[in-house]
């Protein structure tokens, strides 16, 4: 035991179940992070309710969670959290819309189902055909909007107040007296998409742009890196032997000592200390930055 | 029935706009139903409920109830927050027991990044959520009985629900938002004598007081004229309308969660589920007043058996280091500032975390992109699903008895609303 959420034992039997039960309607089945989720037509997802709670005792719909994702070509997924009280499972079902296709309602299935997607409405506008009351449910009488959107800004576009002269609550556009600051915190050598300031010059240096801080390590990855690193030995060190080697020695020391007639040294020896990569660099104009790659996802 | 036109009331006095006779025959009364507010402004509402109700008489023929009136849009907040960032939002759902409201997020941010907690944080997060499951009750039995017209024992059991805020107090430095339990285990270890007085507490004050205050109730023959075969729920019903907690203990299925998904210490402790048999608010009742004493069995138990050692996990990456080890090592330095400033990276995936907190399957649905801030946090509050069966539990009820209702239901509208 590793983490110290829940423990479900897994339904050993699921997958096939689920194919034979559900046929063509299943479109995925995978299994992450100790829980089963199945990806459903969403035409046939009261049907697909109906035939989990009656033949693989999915007894009740515990939530209803929209998610936002505005990059796909049907942005909503509308996910459902199934609980089984009698083999003591939980599943998620998914399917994905977009702003214009409604969703079939599962209230005649779950009659829970009716605020569960109110609130899936209010907050993403995806549409629940055959919902029979399908008003806002949390945001304001008369809200414009769906706030959990992605391109909703977390401000809102009004505030209200009580006005002195009316003598009633007022509506008005918000006005900040200073912008929402929403920090980059990502690391800026390896995720931010800006130049840092006084590292304009600095050219490229042949790695591709960080994607952000990498994950924590997990105790497993850890300890498989440990292993690694013990398994092989580290490669043995360089060493110089003679002295020859090193590049030293009398021919050269008396090379160095050769004064020109102007009394400096020799130029051999100076143009010695050149490595070819210094000159190399010193030639190269100095390239400005690659632009980052945009990020994807995420808070903007 | 004549063609009298509806009188629809909004607002006011419930007695205001009471049908007037237009039928001519004598000693004929045709009876139209009216509508009611109830709230949003009521004591009995446990907060801002708005009830729109339609009476019959007395009788309650439909409940409309409009809740978000206290939406404050926390799963919005917390896309934009870091994951630690995040937690003290959690306090502020249910503020009657806001640890019960952290320990499934940490959970899930801990499943997510397959986090190994100490023994003795896990021991600490059990022992805790047990005692703001006790806090909870107190405050959900008193304002019962209060709402059915008893006035002493609330009283008393707010003693009680002091003397756990207290503990909370001298464990996290706060009272209410206590922002205790952290991803990894929890803030800060606590002082030694802290334990000894929860010890003490359980095994003389809580049973005396409690049972004290109990007696008064449990047995009174007005407050069970209030509550019993008040808003009765069948377990079919109660599966359908997705009960949990004590209601559907109430209904008599035996289901809780710290029970058949175990998580932290729960698998090592012995408690039993109270269940009731008839599914009424006396049942919902006595099974919070029977969840009070095993939860101080458990929190006994997790006294005896609580192993020293850390209180949270030792992978730097993800739980920063203590203020003395900053004063030593450069390498603590970096990571509380990398900690406190770019937070730590979740995997991307998705998890669904529920725990059972003291009202009933409280879940964090969290969806991760592999950065530092989620990026979908769905919070399963438990009251949503509970306040929606209202309209099926009142119907056919009297006017008086939806204080019952609610109080038995135990709705907090900062979890309802989020």
């Amino acid at each position: 035991m590793a983490h110290a959420a829940p423990l479900i034992a897994p339904r050993a039997t699921l997958a096939a179940e689920l194919k034979q039960l559900l046929g063509t309607d299943l479109l995925a089945h995978d299994f992450a992070a100790d829980e089963d989720s199945i990806t459903v037509d969403r035409t046939a997802i009261a049907g697909v309710m109906i035939a989990l709670r009656d033949n693989l005792e999915y007894q009740q719909l515990m939530e209803i969670a929209g998610v936002d994702y505005p990059d796909r070509a049907e942005r909503f997924e509308v996910v459902y959290h199934l609980l089984s009280v009698t083999k003591n499972h939980r599943l998620r079902v998914r399917v994905s819309t977009d702003e214009a296709t409604p969703v079939p309602s599962i209230v005649p299935v779950w009659p829970v189902a009716g605020w569960l997607e109110r609130e899936v409405f209010d907050m993403y506008g995806v549409l629940f055909a055959g919902n029979p009351d399908l008003r806002r449910i949390l945001t304001d009488y008369g809200f414009q909007g769906h706030p959990q959107r992605k391109d909703f800004p977390l401000t809102g576009y009004i505030e209200l107040r009580y006005s002195e002269e009316d003598k009633r609550v007022v509506y008005e556009p918000v006005k900040l007296a200073q912008d929402f600051r929403n920090f980059d915190f990502l690391s800026p050598w390896e995720g931010a998409d800006y130049v840092l300031p006084g590292d304009e010059k600095a050219g490229g240096t042949g790695e591709a742009p960080g994607k952000g801080a990498p994950t924590p390590m997990t105790a497993k990855e850890v300890k498989s890196s440990d292993d690694k690193a013990k398994a092989s030995p580290p490669p043995t060190p360089k060493t110089t032997d003679s002295p020859a080697q090193t590049g030293a020695g009398a021919k050269v020391n008396k090379a160095a000592s050769k004064t020109s007639r102007d009394g400096a040294k020799s130029k051999a020896a100076t143009k010695e200390a050149k490595t070819p990569a210094t000159t190399k660099a010193e030639k190269a104009p100095a390239k400005p930055r690659a632009p980052r790659k945009p990020k994807t996802g995420g808070d903007a | 029935m004549t063609d009298t036109p509806t009188i629809r009331h909004h607002g006011g006095d419930m007695f205001e706009g009471y049908p007037v006779d237009t039928a001519n025959t004598a000693g004929d009364l045709a009876v139209t139903n009216y509508t009611i507010n109830f709230g949003p402004q009521h004591p009995a509402a446990h907060g801002v409920l708005r009830l729109v109700l339609e009476l019959d008489g007395e009788i309650i023929e439909r409940v409309d109830p409009h809740v978000g009136l206290l939406h404050r849009g926390t799963e919005k907040l917390i896309e934009y927050k870091t994951y630690l960032q995040a937690l003290p939002y959690f306090d502020r759902l249910d503020y009657c027991s806001p640890l019960g409201m952290e320990h499934s997020y940490v959970l899930a941010i801990e499943k997510l990044l397959d986090l190994e907690v100490p023994a003795r944080a896990q021991y600490l997060r059990t022992m805790f959520a047990e005692l703001t499951r006790i806090c909870n009750h107190m405050l959900n039995i008193g304002s019962h009985v209060m709402d059915v017209g008893a006035m002493t024992p609330n009283l008393w059991v707010f003693e009680l629900r002091e003397d756990c805020l207290n503990f909370f107090e001298r464990a996290s430095g706060a009272r209410m938002h206590s922002a205790y339990f952290r991803p990894g285990g929890v803030h800060q270890d606590v002082p030694e004598k802290l334990l000894v007085d929860i010890g003490e507490w359980c095994e003389t004050r809580l049973p005396k007081l409690f049972g004290d205050a109990m007696s008064l109730v449990i047995d009174n023959r007005i407050f069970k004229q209030r509550n019993v075969d008040i808003a009765t729920v069948s377990k079919e019903d109660a599966l359908a309308w997705g009960f949990s907690g004590p209601m559907i203990r109430g209904s008599g299925i035996a289901w809780d969660l710290r029970k058949s998904q175990p998580y932290d210490a729960y698998a090592a402790m012995e408690f039993d589920i109270p269940v009731g048999t008839r599914g009424d608010c006396y049942d919902r009742f006595m099974v919070r007043v029977e969840e009070v004493y095993q939860s101080a069995k458990i929190i006994k138990q997790c006294l005896r058996d609580m192993p020293t050692g850390p209180i949270a996990s030792l992978d730097r990456k993800v739980v920063p280091p203590k203020r003395g080890e900053m004063k030593q090592s450069m390498e603590s330095l970096i990571h509380h500032f990398k900690l406190y400033t770019e937070g730590f990276h979740v995997p991307a995936g998705e998890v669904y975390v529920a725990t059972e907190s003291p009202k009933g399957e409280f879940g964090v649905y969290l969806v991760s992109d592999g950065t530092n801030k989620p990026y979908r946090c769905k919070i399963r509050p438990t009251a949503f699903s509970h306040l929606q069966a209202m309209d099926m539990m009142s119907k056919g009820h009297m006017l008086a008895d939806t204080t019952a209702i609610i109080g038995a239901i135990d709705v907090v509208f900062g979890e309802c609303d989020r």
